[in-house]
């Protein structure tokens, strides 16, 4: 299990990357921060990282709109 | 140039003058013109508006609190249109410094609206002598106002042959204004449309010349309906003329400073928007699809938050429709460039059907407000819908969000065709809502009722048509009688607070803490959305004091910003922001200095609202379309959701209950979670439990004037 925005609780699989992880929960947005365990991922990085089981997730939407 | 016609204009008034020299971003004055005695005078900037008040909407502010008074509306003669700029206003150098702020007493909310627009008028403004212009009075017939910088004369003229609709004016603008194609540079018009004659939405135009496509192009001051206040003063136009602007003619006290500042940000941009936000090829247009991603697209007037057909609208479509290769930015040095234009549109219906026009546009929330909120998925109908909203003076939020709740009223019977005059005005009938807006254009039919708004359509379908009370307001999205902006926030209790707990309305640009709140859980407290209530509103309302864009701000980041303390604020750029702002005044400033500014005008802002009768706890009420599933199709469209809310945080077993039943208890919570809101965002911004400025706040702020301390002492 993981534990996204330390609110939504993610079944954990075997190589589950950090883009996966977007496309679950559709995160479309450009401006994304991602922390795993406290540490930022850089972006380039996002489709091959991969989340470790009972990891703390943080995906940061930076504010947008009109 | 084409040959100028010859038009009748038969001067009213005149005034002479000396343009000063803009100094460290202010020319020390502010110009007067009342139309109904033809007073022409300039007024005096002193230091303590300076320092207070700063400029922009703090001047409009100050001006229209001085001119008005506790029982002024909207069209009574002393109501004012007060449009300024700011110190930063005109700066060249760094993108986005080129906005107006309007500010008057609406017709929708019967208190002050602000309405932040590009185009070149403000900046011109100053550079023709003048930090704020104050337009008080009536005229009795149809009038233009010319400020000329270059000859130091101000004119109230009739102008019988100028045009009313703001395409129009634009030509009559280049063609008959201006002597030599230069001229044309360094003029810009205001005008409305007769859309904004007829209906309470009418929107402002500024225009600005766009040199590649040689034609003048127009930004709008959208929300409040100014633009009907403009018409019922009987203005057609008002034009400004400079001088030629060069990069020096804010007359900054460290030019340096802001060039450093500035070049820092363009090569930000030029290395990082193609794979951030793509302003420059979409502008605002790639929120599209992504609030429909989230849950967060208006649908069908705000019951649903995504729809399949949402890529018909994304930013793919509009890249393809928009001219490309061409810098489109609405004041000079903007390289962020996201005032997009379709070029080469031929309209298909009205009264210049057959024409082909530019459409300036459509930007986000008119994609998303005249589009999907409607269920029209057709990029031809919006463009269609975005010129003419434009060239008759009409807000295309306020126009897409009264259509769509049009829309759900003919759906759910409380309309017919009978009533509206043979539109069928069910969603996705991009026919009907193009001819309604055409009613309001020529001030006839149903389109006279929807272009009064929804607060009022409410009162009128309820004691015309029998409507339901409790349903029309709890669909109608309007909150102080503005019409919401295209996000839909129930899933977000912060954001309804973005919206409610404003100073004119349910309007973006105070707040927009969707993200923050419902996605990335950063504000999981009433203490923490509370903070975010104080510091975005402030934060966000200083960029209009000093003649700022939002854009710039976060709508491309640095590199390293997800490695900052605080990455939702964008740090980097605050302080380009403190730099600009001490580079062009002189005036050095901290970031929490930038914030002091803003509360200062958003307290008198507060204040203003309850000397015109309102502004209190109950003002801030909310409709439940914005917290909430009003009805049973909403409720089970997120069943899930919902179901385990009620676990969770009323400990109830919705396996036993009905529909109605959990609609009902959710209602409840939901309603309570609100008023626990706003007790703790009045906490922090230092009010009352009635949301009245507390003494100690206004002397905290050093605006504890005397009449402005009696309007609150009443209420503490």
């Amino acid at each position: 299990m993981i534990l996204v925005n330390n609110r939504d609780e993610v079944e954990w699989e075997e190589g589950l990357t950090v883009s996966g992880l977007l496309d679950r929960f559709r995160y479309t947005f450009p401006h994304i921060i991602v922390k795993i365990d406290g540490e930022v991922i850089p972006r380039e990085q996002y489709p091959t990282r991969t989340i470790p089981d009972g990891a703390d997730v943080r995906v940061i939407h930076l504010i947008a709109g009109g | 140039m084409s040959e100028k016609k010859e038009m009748t204009r038969r001067v009213l008034a005149e005034y002479t003058y000396e343009a000063p020299p803009v100094e460290r971003g202010y020319t020390g004055q502010t110009l007067y013109v009342n139309l109904s005695d033809h007073t022409i005078d300039a007024k005096p900037v002193t230091d303590m508006m300076k320092e207070k008040f700063v400029g922009g909407r703090g001047f409009g502010l100050w001006r229209l609190w001085n001119g008005v008074n506790d029982d002024t509306k909207w069209d009574d003669p002393e109501n004012e249109i007060v449009i300024s700029s700011g110190p930063c206003g005109g700066t060249t150098q760094y993108a986005g410094s080129g906005k107006s702020l309007v500010v008057s007493i609406s017709p929708l909310t019967d208190v002050v609206i602000d309405s932040n627009v590009g185009g070149h008028f403000g900046p011109l403004l100053k550079f023709a002598g003048w930090d704020a212009l104050e337009i008080q009075g009536k005229a009795e017939k149809d009038v233009i106002v010319v400020i000329d910088g270059t000859t130091g004369r101000v004119t109230i003229e009739e102008a019988p042959d100028v045009p009313v609709d703001t395409h129009l004016i634009g030509q009559w603008l280049v063609e008959d204004m201006a002597e030599k194609e230069e001229d044309r540079y360094y003029m810009s018009a205001v005008s409305a449309g007769t859309g904004a004659e007829h209906t309470r939405m009418g929107c402002l135009n500024f225009s600005f010349y766009d040199r590649k496509r040689k034609a003048p192009r127009f930004k709008q001051a959208g929300r409040g309906g100014i633009g009907t206040v403009f018409r019922d003063k009987r203005v057609k136009a008002l034009v400004v003329k400079s001088p030629p602007v060069k990069g020096d003619s804010n007359h900054p006290a460290d030019q340096a400073r802001i060039a450093r500042v500035g070049a820092k940000l363009h090569r930000e941009i030029r290395d990082y928007d193609d794979e951030q936000n793509q302003m420059r090829r979409g502008g605002t247009s790639y929120l599209v699809t992504i609030m429909s991603d989230y849950d967060l697209l208006p649908v069908h007037n705000f019951r649903f938050g995504s729809h399949p057909d949402a890529p018909k609208l994304g930013r793919e479509v509009w890249k393809k429709r928009f001219t490309q290769g061409i810098p489109d930015g609405c004041w000079y040095g903007c390289t962020i460039a996201c005032a997009h234009a379709v070029d080469g549109y031929t309209l298909r219906t009205g009264p210049y059907k057959g024409q082909t026009v530019i459409v300036d546009g459509p930007e986000y929330e008119t994609i998303a407000g005249t589009g999907s909120n409607c269920g029209i998925f057709d990029p031809d109908a919006v463009l269609e819908i975005n010129f003419y909203c434009d060239t008759y003076g009409i807000d295309t939020i306020s126009f897409g969000t009264g259509t769509a709740f049009v829309m759900e009223c003919y759906e759910a019977g409380v309309l017919d065709k009978e009533k509206t005059g043979g539109l069928e005005l069910t969603f996705g009938n991009a026919d009907a809502s193009i001819e309604l807006l055409h009613q309001m254009g020529r001030g006839e039919g149903f389109g006279k009722i929807a272009g009064q708004g929804i607060r009022r359509m409410k009162e009128y379908f309820v004691k015309e048509f029998g409507a339901d009370p409790q349903f029309v307001q709890d669909i109608g999205m309007e909150a102080k009688g503005l019409e919401y902006s295209e996000y839909v926030t129930k899933e977000s209790l912060a954001q309804q607070g973005g919206y409610g707990l404003t100073n004119k309305g349910p309007q973006h640009d105070e707040a927009w803490l969707i993200f923050m709140d419902q996605v990335s859980n950063l504000l999981p407290t009433f203490e923490d959305k509370a903070e975010a209530l104080h510091y975005f509103p402030m934060f966000r309302t200083w960029f209009g004091l000093c003649g700022f864009c939002k854009l710039p701000w976060n709508d491309v980041v640095p590199p390293d910003n997800a490695e900052t303390d605080e990455p939702a604020k964008i740090p980097e750029h605050v302080q380009n922001y403190v730099e600009i702002f001490s580079g062009v005044t002189g005036r050095e400033v901290t970031k929490e200095d930038l914030v002091n500014m803003s509360e200062t005008v958003y307290n008198l802002q507060r204040v203003f609202n309850i000397r015109l009768g309102h502004g209190r706890r109950d003002h801030d009420d909310i409709p439940y379309r914005s917290a909430g599933p009003v009805t049973a199709e909403e409720y089970e469209s997120r069943a899930e959701r919902y179901d385990s809310q009620l676990q969770e945080f009323l400990g109830l077993d919705p396996a036993g209950m009905s529909t109605e039943e959990k609609m009902a208890a959710l209602r409840e919570y939901r309603e309570d979670q609100y008023e626990k809101l706003k007790d703790a965002v009045y906490a922090r911004r230092g009010w009352t439990k009635d949301a009245v400025p507390k003494v100690e706040t206004l002397k905290k702020l050093g605006i504890d004037f005397p009449d402005v301390v009696a309007v609150v002492e009443k209420y503490l």
